[in-house]
Order: structure tokens, then sequence, then C-alpha cells
């Protein structure tokens, strides 16, 4: 491939990976036939769409490529992470029509090559479940996590680079992740209370994360097993606070048979205990950018939400009126989306006023039951927010104001 | 002038030289800087406000979204790039975004650069022969 045999655009990803792996120090590249990247966002980059269109987005943004070659199809099974914009309500989310325009134009010229567009951060809840042991290109860090803890597949935390070489060459560098030896627990937090809410999940998550960083962590002494959902808040918090890629907890995730099977024989190279006074650090940081109880805004779906998930919040939602002041979102997939307007949630949840769908203007306040948006809005985009249980965020939206609280 | 000598690994080839920025922080991508301007802009961030546009850029890893990459990759591309990098924890994130910022790189020192460089002291890297010499600021 690096001989450009394959053509120019197989020759360039391939100089990249090399480029790559030799940064990382390693031993060799291995195959993948799992892509999730990002490929849409460039096409509002007018300097590039005059050199080439998207052949030179691709070459420059996906490739690392200044020189402008023609993109081919994908070679290996790649999709699309989460868009920039939600086409299909931007009367709602809002978004200029050229961004929109550039978008729409983007779906096309890479669907045409094959990448599917998922348009998703939760890809393995739209059918992109690797298996144990699949070697993987993700991006996403929420999406990481659960492809390495939960699914047991194997995938570093890729770019935007590494992902369109990836999809040009089913190729990424053999390190990190990839090998066994790398996903053994290096530190143990030992539960001591009950975890059992989606929030109880999401708070565990964010005191791992700020604990262990970017080690692997097994977490002992859960007395409740968790969902699919609880560990997607668990992974996002802990990827969140920390950059926590992979963790273990014997008894529930697939490489953790035991906890001396996890530690790989070693001992853990520092133990944490997690009680009620964790748990109430993590809350109050989550909480620290508060003031206001006057929530105007309700954001739920980070990352996107499970089908249960909005069954529950239809239910919350059945025969009631958002107050007059606030707005709920509720983010999911859009393959989901379609089973949701036909299982007749997406009616029941905008009957009450709130929207199924990407951040609003003139928000000040808003709830959610994501740790990962509580730790990122404040910084990102100055707003107070509050986090707490999905409850709590759908009484704040029927009432607009903030009454949630750890008992 | 006391001249400081640091042998590590090759990240990124070729050589490079100018004044340092050096953070203790680690520093995040997406959401972490301004890439049409080099500017730190997370809050709590030592170097909020400051640029590492055209300085030799001394830090111990990266951190946060998948994003890092692509926004030094925008930086590269609006000519705020650093000159060079120096950095301690390797991550895949760090690693491509050292590739795609096409600056001399380098990690794995004998001796702390964090410890050794402070901001404003001038750096020479040579990072196919593993060499970094400082000289310390006056």
């Amino acid at each position: 491939m690096l001989d450009g045999r394959e053509g120019p655009a197989v020759q360039k990803a391939m100089d990249l990976l090399v480029r790559y792996g030799e940064a990382l120090d390693a031993e060799r590249l291995v195959d993948t036939h799992n892509v999730c990247g990002a490929m849409t966002f460039g096409g509002t980059r007018a300097d590039l769409m005059q050199r080439g269109g998207f052949h030179a987005v691709f070459s420059e943004l996906n490739l690392d490529s200044p020189e402008v070659v023609e993109i081919p199809p994908a070679r290996v099974y790649t999709c699309q992470l989460e868009h920039g914009l939600s086409l299909e309500t931007a009367h709602i989310t809002g978004g200029s029509p050229e961004a929109m325009q550039a978008q729409r134009q983007a779906e096309i010229f890479f669907g045409a090559r094959g990448v599917h567009m998922l348009a998703t951060c939760t890809p393995y809840l739209a059918g992109n479940v690797p298996l144990l042991g699949e070697h993987c290109a993700w991006m996403e860090s929420s999406a990481v996590v659960y492809c390495n803890a939960v699914l047991g597949a194997r995938t570093n935390t890729e770019g935007t680079e590494s992902t369109g070489a990836a999809s040009l060459t089913g190729k990424i560098p053999y390190w990190g992740y990839h090998i066994p030896a790398c996903r053994r627990a290096t530190h143990l937090v030992e539960v001591e209370i009950e975890v059992d809410s989606v929030m109880d999940w999401g708070l565990l998550g964010y005191y791992v994360g700020e604990m262990v960083q970017e080690a692997v962590p097994a977490i002992k002494g859960l007395k409740s097993r968790p969902d699919p959902i609880k560990l997607k808040h668990l992974g996002a918090a802990a990827a969140s606070s920390g950059g926590v890629e992979m963790y273990h907890i014997p008894g529930v995730t697939p490489e953790a048979p035991s906890l001396e099977a996890t530690l790989g024989g070693n001992q853990p190279l520092a133990i944490w205990r997690y009680g009620r006074a964790e748990r109430r650090i993590a809350y109050e940081n989550l909480n620290s950018s508060a003031v206001s109880r006057e929530v105007d805004f309700i954001m739920l779906g980070c990352p996107h939400c499970t089908l249960e998930q909005v069954w529950r919040v239809a239910q919350l939602l059945e025969r009631k009126r958002l107050h007059g002041n606030t707005q709920l979102w509720l983010f999911v997939a859009r393959a989901l989306k379609e089973v949701a307007d036909r299982s007749g949630y997406t009616r029941t949840i905008e009957a009450a006023g709130a929207h199924v769908l990407t951040v609003p203007q003139g928000a000040k306040v808003v709830a959610t039951d994501s740790a990962k948006q509580a730790h990122y809005l404040p910084a990102m985009l100055g707003m107070q927010t509050w986090f707490g249980s999905t409850e709590d965020c759908i009484a704040a939206a029927t009432t607009g104001r903030w009454s949630g609280g750890l008992e | 002038m006391s001249t400081i000598v640091l042998r590590g690994r090759k990240v990124v080839g070729g050589c490079a030289e100018g004044e340092a920025l050096v953070t203790k922080d680690t520093i995040s991508g997406w959401g972490g800087i301004d890439p049409a301007t080099g500017v730190i802009i997370e809050r709590r961030h030592e170097l909020r406000g400051q640029s590492f546009k055209d300085k030799i850029l001394v830090f111990p890893g990266a951190k946060g979204s998948s994003g890092w990459s692509a926004f030094f990759h925008a930086a590269r591309l609006a000519g705020a790039a650093p000159k060079g990098m120096l950095f301690n924890k390797l991550t895949t994130k760090v690693a491509l975004g050292a590739v795609v910022t096409h600056a001399p790189a380098m990690t794995a020192f004998d001796r702390d650069p964090l410890e050794v460089i402070g901001t404003g002291d001038w750096v020479k890297i040579d990072a196919d022969h593993g060499v970094v010499e400082v000289t310390k600021k006056e």
C-alpha cells in the first residue's frame, strides 16, 4: 500500500499510519474491520472545498495530506459518529443554511464511499457491536470505553486522521489497548455503598475517572448488577473526569472473570474506597456551576439514549406539559428515532412540549442526567448546569425549578 | 549562560528552536484550545489566555476528547501551531496530534522537562538525534 500500487489515497493513508505508528513506537500495524470516525465536518472549510471539494477535505483533514488525492470507497466497515448538526430538526436546533448544505453534501459524498451515516456517539446502540477481542479503530471517548470495557473489543482513542486512514487501509497501530497485557487492571476501587440508579453509576464513574485518570481500574464490591444504560453512563463519566478507556467489573464485564484475573496476578498500584463521602464529592463537583434553581433547559441523552431511556421519559411525561419557561431535548441515534416514532414515544414526548432530537441559543441554566454534559457544559458554553436523575430532570421540565439533591 | 542537555525519544523528526512555553497542566484539544490563534481557553488552566503559536510547547500530555489531533491539525492549518512539542505521557491523542502538527516532537526524557525547562528559556530540538538543548533565560 505504501508503494502506491493501490492508488494515491491508500498510499497517503498508509504513510500517515506509519508516521503515527513510529510516533507511538508501535511494533506493527494490526488489521481492523471496524472503524468509527468523523468524516462529515470539513465541508464548511472554504479553503479546502475550493482546492478540490470533499477530496481535498478528506485528504487534508482525514489523511493529513496537503496534496489532494482522489478518495476511493472505504476498504472496511466504517461508520460516521455524531454529526455537527441535526438536519431533520434544524427548525428547532438551528444551524446556518451554508453549514447544513455542507453537511448534506458530505453525507452524500461519504455515503457513496461506504461510510455508514449512523450519526451517533453510541454506534453500539445502532447496530455496530464488535465481538470480544475484535480490533477496532474508534473515536469518541464514551464509545471507546464502552467498546473496550463492556464489549471486550479492542480500540485506542483514535482521531480524525487515524480513523480516516484506517477506513482506506483496514490497518491501525498495534499499541495500547490492542495488546492483552495493556488491558489488565492496574488500580482498584472498592465500593462500600449501594450503587443502583443510573445517576449513582454516573457519580461512581465521575469519581473513578478523577482518581485513576488514564489508568485501568477494577471496580469491586458492587451489590447490584448494572445494565447497558448504567455502564454507558459510568464509562462516559469516567472518560470525562479522567481519561479512562478501559475498566473491569469482576463478574460483570467480559474480561473480568475474577479480580485476580483482571489484575494479572499483580498487586494494584493504588486502592481507593468509594463510600458516602466520595459520592457526595462527585455530586457536588458536578453541581458546582449551578446557582439559580430557575431551570430553562433540560438535556437528556448524552451519550445518546437507549430505546429504554426514551420509553422511560415518555412514561414520565405522559399527560404532562412542560413549564412555559423550559425546553426539553432528548437525544437519540437516528436509527432508534425511527423506532421511537413508531412506538408512539416521540408523540407522547412531543405532546408534552419536548423534542426528540443537538445546544440551544439563550439557555442559561441547564439540567441533565449526564455527568459528561455536566462536566463539559459549564466550561465550554458557560452554562450553569444541574446534574441529577432523569426523574429530577423531568420534574424541572414540568415545574421550571430544580429540586434534585442527594438524600 | 547555562546550557542543559536532555535526551529522549523522537516522536516526530526534524529540528526546531524557539522560546519555551511550559505548563504542568495537561492540555485538552477540543474545548481546550482556540485553533485560530493557538490560545489555551480551558477554564482553570494555568496557561489560559496564552498562545503556543511559534513556541516550543512543554507539557505533561493530552487529555479530553478524541478531537485532540483535529484541533492541533486545525491550528497548523491556521498558522497557529507550536514550533515543537516536548511531553512526558505518551497516548494515542498526543502522538497523533504531534504527527499532524508537523513539528518536531519528543518524549521519554532522561530528566523531567517540566522540571528542567522554564517558560522563556531558549530550546533547541534535534528530534532525529533525540537531543534537546536548553539555554536558561537570564
